[in-house]
């Protein structure tokens, strides 16, 4: 169930802490349920925490998976680094995109799916690999990719025809 | 050039890992200074890349007066090519978590920590599950030590030490200047002994055979067993545990794929070797009498020659732009300039000499830059546009 943001900060804060070092699992508590840090959230965490807003934000936008923009239910990130680059990782890039209709850094109009590359995911023996939000999924190629991104999308249709 | 080092298989790592209990209980009934001088008379060097004594380290940080001290598990693997840690993680917890256990015997520290990188969640609650059963344990014979998992969210540099310590108290992953050091100040500036996965993993093996199973594999000045993690252009990519001190020629004997141009020993931080240097070319750390010798955190990226070296480059230098922390002017400026003027070669906007303009622009950045990721970028910048200059221009 979602939390409503305030109270789930506070519940982060009662259970890691309200020390500055424990500020990251707080973020991190946040961006596991909504995917991203909005500056309403940001500037809760450091109420929460009495810390500057200002540090808050500074701390959240260094992390590349702390993201600061809205994202999608599902974020696929997708590893651009050199051994993925080499094994064919465009290739597989260029299939979500066309299956997907949008670009790098976009997100579908119905929120489902927020497309982003990454560096170097450790799976260079596996190449090419990617995330979707915390799953690996690796040795990708553009059937593959197509085969996964369907039972993403078939899920969303069920959710939506059970909630009809 | 004859080679005078073939490639030898080690198997100690991922051996079986159910006499955890045992090795604990047993050494944390040793005294701190032997333990010590067990792993110096092994010369552990650290596995993560940069090689310092692990005794030391311990030695350091057990001397250091404090009531308050660290033991961290550097589980925040981004080399590019890199991926043994997790490999570790996942198949021998409990060999990371015995040995970060008796690490906190030798120092007197109460608390470990492994920073884990945010692209391995997914491990996180298999993890805890073994940390939950070895704290079991710990209670059950009067060891007063917890264990928890800090997790990363996606930055390279928080790899770099220092940073990581940033990180783990709620701030920007921003290296710190060196020294002090983090056996006498790390995280919350308290003394701190920080190792790689595999470091660690490797001490168990020392506490459990002694120091001299381990001593005698290797060479002079790298002794032991290493990880390596082989990818890119090569038949059989994986996980391989050798022997220190082979020479590039045998290895690539083994797994390259009868094409191979060139390796890039060491990440994308380390360096690209070119086949005619193959064979005057070793792997282990620096001080060999003869050849050249390289350090490696294990990763061996492979390129055939359908490659292009200056897409190799260009890749690296994106990474590296993207991944400095920004905070000191040499290495934000200089990755980007860097990455500008290899393109604007290319295209023929600037000149071939330009190249030297690129090369000496590097040689700044290893000399004033702050940490490793800034300095390194020399290593691959170097090695790649020397060798292959024509590439870069052509």
């Amino acid at each position: 169930m979602m939390k409503p943001i305030t109270e789930l900060i506070k519940d982060l804060a009662d259970q890691y802490g309200r020390n500055r070092h424990n500020l990251l699992p707080i973020l991190q508590g946040v961006v596991e349920q909504e995917k991203y840090l909005s500056e309403y959230s940001m500037i809760e965490i450091a109420r929460e925490l009495d810390l500057p807003a200002a540090e808050v934000f500074g701390t959240a936008t260094f992390y590349s998976f702390l993201e600061y923009k809205k994202m999608g239910r599902n974020i696929i990130r997708i590893c651009k680094t050199i051994t993925c680059s080499m094994k064919g990782e465009n290739q597989v890039l260029l299939a979500i995109q066309e299956m997907l209709k949008i670009g790098v850094g976009e997100t579908t109009p119905d929120g489902n799916f927020t497309l982003l590359q990454t560096n170097c995911l450790g799976f260079c023996h596996k190449a090419p690999a990617m995330l979707i939000n915390n799953d690996v999924y690796n040795e990708l190629t553009p059937e593959k990719v197509r085969e996964i991104l369907s039972i993403y999308l078939n899920k969303k249709r069920e959710e939506v025809a059970n909630d009809n | 050039m004859t080679t005078n080092y073939q490639l030898k298989r080690a198997d100690f790592i991922f051996k079986s890992e159910n006499d955890w209990e045992e090795i604990l209980s047993k050494n944390i009934s040793r005294p701190p200074q032997e333990l010590i001088n067990e792993l110096i008379s092994s010369e552990l060097k650290g596995r993560g890349g940069a090689g310092f004594p692990t005794g030391l380290k311990w030695k350091v940080c057990a001397e250091a007066v404090n009531d308050i001290k660290y033991v961290i598990c550097n589980a925040d693997e981004g080399e590019p090519g890199t991926f043994k840690d997790r490999e570790i993680l996942s198949k021998v917890p409990f060999k990371v978590l015995t040995a970060i256990a008796i690490c906190g015997h030798v120092t007197g520290a109460k608390e470990g920590y492994i920073y884990l990188r945010g692209e391995y969640f997914f491990l996180q609650q298999e993890l805890n599950k073994a940390i939950s059963e070895f704290e079991y344990y710990c209670k059950e014979i009067n060891f007063d030590f917890t264990i928890r998992i800090f997790m990363g969210s996606g930055a390279y540099i928080c790899g770099e030490e220092t940073a990581l310590f940033e990180s783990m108290e709620g701030k920007r992953g921003e290296p710190r200047n060196k020294p002090p050091f983090p056996s006498t100040s790390g995280y919350m500036g308290k003394p701190t002994v920080i190792n790689n996965v595999e470091t660690l993993a490797h001490t168990y093996t020392i506490f459990k055979y002694g120091s001299k199973r381990f001593y005698d594999l290797g060479v002079q000045y790298s002794r032991g067993s290493k990880l390596f993690s082989v990818s890119g252009d090569t038949p059989k990519p994986g996980i391989y545990e050798l022997e220190l001190g082979m020479s590039l020629a045998d290895f690539v004997d083994e797994f390259g794929d009868d094409d191979t141009k060139a390796v890039q020993v060491g990440g994308a931080s380390g360096f690209l070797v070119p086949r005619k240097k193959f064979n005057e070319t070793n792997i282990g750390f620096q001080g060999k009498l003869t050849g050249i010798s390289l350090p490696t955190g294990g990763s061996m990226m492979l390129f055939n020659s359908s490659r292009s070296m200056y897409n190799v480059l260009d890749n690296y230098l994106k990474f590296f732009a993207e991944e400095s922390c920004g905070q000191c002017t040499p290495c934000r400026v200089g990755c980007q300039q860097l990455m500008r003027g290899i393109k604007a070669i290319k295209r023929g906007e600037k000149n071939a000499q330009y190249l030297d303009k690129l090369l000496k622009l590097t040689e700044t950045m290893q000399y004033t830059a702050k940490c490793g990721l800034g300095q390194s970028v020399a290593n691959s910048f170097s090695s790649i546009v020397e060798n292959f200059r024509e590439e870069m221009i052509y």
